[in-house]
């Protein structure tokens, strides 16, 4: 059968755009020798940049989970007034250029912001140390969870949580066992995008701060300086980062894929001589 | 003997769920239109809504009164409610679902047994079959040692095959634990069959509450009488002549039926499929029961008249025309057409 005009537009369209977006990540790697790329990963800079990338990241997703993982629950499980407008402050760094969420940022917890007595009586430097890049990371992910969280949440069979309870689960225990093993897939898939957002951060990152190698210097921040410097090695932590990226992405949509057919792999006809 | 004793008021979307209820080891059906408030009842037990007014008791326990500012949250409630889906947990496995509430956990295996679930206990809930969902789900929530069981419609996520199964089982079952028990259904065939007494509710009141002989017999208005249907006569059933299967009935006599069957039933016959007359008919009906009238109860242009065991509804003009008075002995007839049989073992 001749393809519609229709199909064909539709077709032409689809394959415009992918080229548009493939065609960036593939020009990384095409302008960049294997040995290039070796070169350029095994950088002091681009070993300090993952160094810090890593350790930033990883608490930040870990305040992510601990705080936002209860902030979603109450917010699927509870209506109450103005509900509706927490969830969208919760949403807010989500569309907040990330400049402006760095200046807030440099505002709150800088040297002369609003919180400088606290910080100070602590005897801790936030702005431009290893913590700033934390707080940064945190503030523009975490809607990435958030959101995808509530969502998982909100779609837990409210009878499965209503059983639990009538079962003698108090809410806590009805939380451990019945809500957050079922929203579990839910969870994960908002961790990846969010942890996908932090890698990426930069914005808030560079104005909270700065971009001191070995410090402040995430993979992000080090793209940026390599590319006045040595314009391989931008490439090549660059290179890096569409890996990890992508592996992300797989991840978060391979998560509950593996849980559904997880779920189902059990034996259905077990011999009845087993138990 | 602990009761159960709720009275509660309760605005829902278009009506109010306003009724009293006490009661003691029984099972006690709620039937009536989906919508009625039926659930709503069941809930408010269990703790899971809480009524805007009343109050409700277990023994000497104070579980909701409003008055007071007492509302015992679910899993203080020694509740085992069984929702109409089933709720189970579909990220454990059967064991793990029976075992969630267990107030002793090396009761498991015992209880996986009584409810021939043992073999199942490694499967996820979404791999067996609604017959044995039920059964899951009635060990889970037995596993609690519950005080009142609460049964949402149990048997209308069932296919036709096994309800009639699931009915004769859970109606042993409520009758061996002796436990308070407050089952709601649309069906009143199987309320008659598995309750002791039955409340016919609509819009959130209790029209009438009553044995089910006595609402068919003698229903307290029209709603209730083209609600509660058919007569249900307990017996046991044999193979018989002709095809027809044959039951001797639990309060004497014979009856047949077209339906195939054998062992414990209840014969079903609907009040407007039974005739009255004074003498032994000569006619194509082959069940005749000679009884005296038990009572008369008009229903507008028609009138239900109890013979025996059974309920006939007749016109207001043949009632008047036999001259019927409570004591006649008169003879009720049915076809064998007209009876049909339900297993309830």
């Amino acid at each position: 059968m001749k393809p519609t005009p229709f199909t064909v537009a539709l077709a032409g369209a689809t394959a415009a755009s992918l080229l548009f977006l493939v065609l960036p990540i593939v020009a990384i790697f095409a302008e960049l020798s294997l040995g290039a790329l070796l070169d350029g990963l095994t950088s002091d800079v681009a070993l300090d940049a993952l160094r810090v990338t890593v350790e930033t990241n990883l608490i930040a997703m870990a305040l992510i989970l601990v705080f936002g993982t209860p902030t979603a629950y109450l917010l699927a499980n509870r209506s109450f007034r103005g509900r509706a407008l927490l969830v969208t402050l919760v949403e807010l760094p989500l569309v907040l250029p990330p400049a402006v969420a760095g200046i807030g940022l440099l505002a709150a917890f800088g040297r002369y912001g609003l919180l400088d007595g606290t910080i100070a009586a602590l005897g801790v430097d936030v702005a431009f140390t290893k913590i700033a890049v934390v707080l940064a990371v945190t503030y523009v992910a975490s809607p990435f969870y958030v959101r995808t969280a509530i969502a998982a949440f909100e779609a837990v069979d409210q009878d499965l949580v209503a059983a639990s309870r009538t079962l003698g689960a108090g809410p806590a225990r009805t939380f451990r066992r019945v809500a957050l093993p079922l929203a579990g897939a839910g969870l994960g898939a908002g961790l990846a995008l969010a942890f996908a957002r932090g890698l990426g951060e930069f914005g808030a990152t560079i104005m909270f701060a700065g971009s001191l190698q070995g410090v402040t210097q995430t993979l992000s921040l080090a793209v940026y300086q390599e590319f006045d410097v040595n314009f391989d090695n931008a490439l090549a932590i660059g290179a890096l980062l569409v890996l990890a990226s992508a592996l992300i992405l797989f991840a978060a949509k391979l998560v509950p894929a593996w849980k559904r057919s997880g779920s189902t792999s059990i034996t259905v006809f077990a011999p009845s001589g087993s138990r | 003997m602990e009761t159960l004793r709720l009275d509660i008021d309760h605005g829902l979307r278009t009506f109010r769920l306003a009724l009293a209820l006490e009661l003691g080891a029984e099972t006690v059906a709620l039937v009536g239109p989906s919508g009625a408030g039926k659930s709503s009842v069941l809930r408010a037990v269990a703790g899971l809504l809480r009524p805007e007014r009343g109050v409700i008791a277990f023994g000497g326990e104070t579980w909701l009164d409003t008055a007071r500012g007492i509302d015992v949250p679910p899993e203080q409630r020694r509740v085992g409610l069984v929702f109409q889906e089933y709720a189970l947990f579909p990220h454990l496995d059967v064991r793990g679902n029976v075992a969630f509430g267990a107030s002793d956990r090396t009761r498991v295996p015992e209880l996986l047994e009584r409810f021939r679930i043992g073999h199942l206990a490694s499967a996820r809930p979404r791999d067996i079959s609604g017959g044995e969902r039920q059964r899951v789900a009635l060990a889970r929530a037995l596993a609690r040692d519950p005080e009142v069981i609460l049964l949402d419609e149990p048997l209308s996520a069932l296919d036709a095959y096994t309800r009639s199964a699931v009915r004769g089982e859970l109606h042993e079952l409520l009758s061996t634990l002796g436990l308070p028990t407050l089952l709601v259904t649309h069906d009143f065939e199987d309320a008659a069959t598995l309750a002791d007494r039955v409340g016919v509710i609509v819009d959130g009141s209790i029209l009438q509450l009553g044995r089910p002989e006595e609402l068919v017999a003698a229903p307290s208005g029209r709603f209730v009488a083209s609600f509660t249907g058919a007569n249900l006569l307990p017996g046991m059933a044999s193979p018989g002549s002709d095809g027809l299967t044959e039951v001797a009935l639990d309060s004497g006599g014979i009856v047949w039926t077209a339906d195939g069957g054998s062992g414990r039933v209840a014969v079903a016959v609907y009040p407007w499929e039974v005739s009255i007359s004074r003498e032994m008919p000569s006619d194509s009906a082959i069940n005749h029961l000679r009884a005296p009238v038990v009572s008369i109860v008009p229903l507008g242009n028609r009138v239900r008249v109890r013979v025996g065991p059974v309920t006939a509804e007749v016109t207001a003009g043949s009632a008047e025309r036999l001259g019927l008075r409570e004591g006649d002995v008169v003879v009720a007839s049915f076809k064998a057409t007209g009876a049909r049989l339900l297993s309830v073992a």
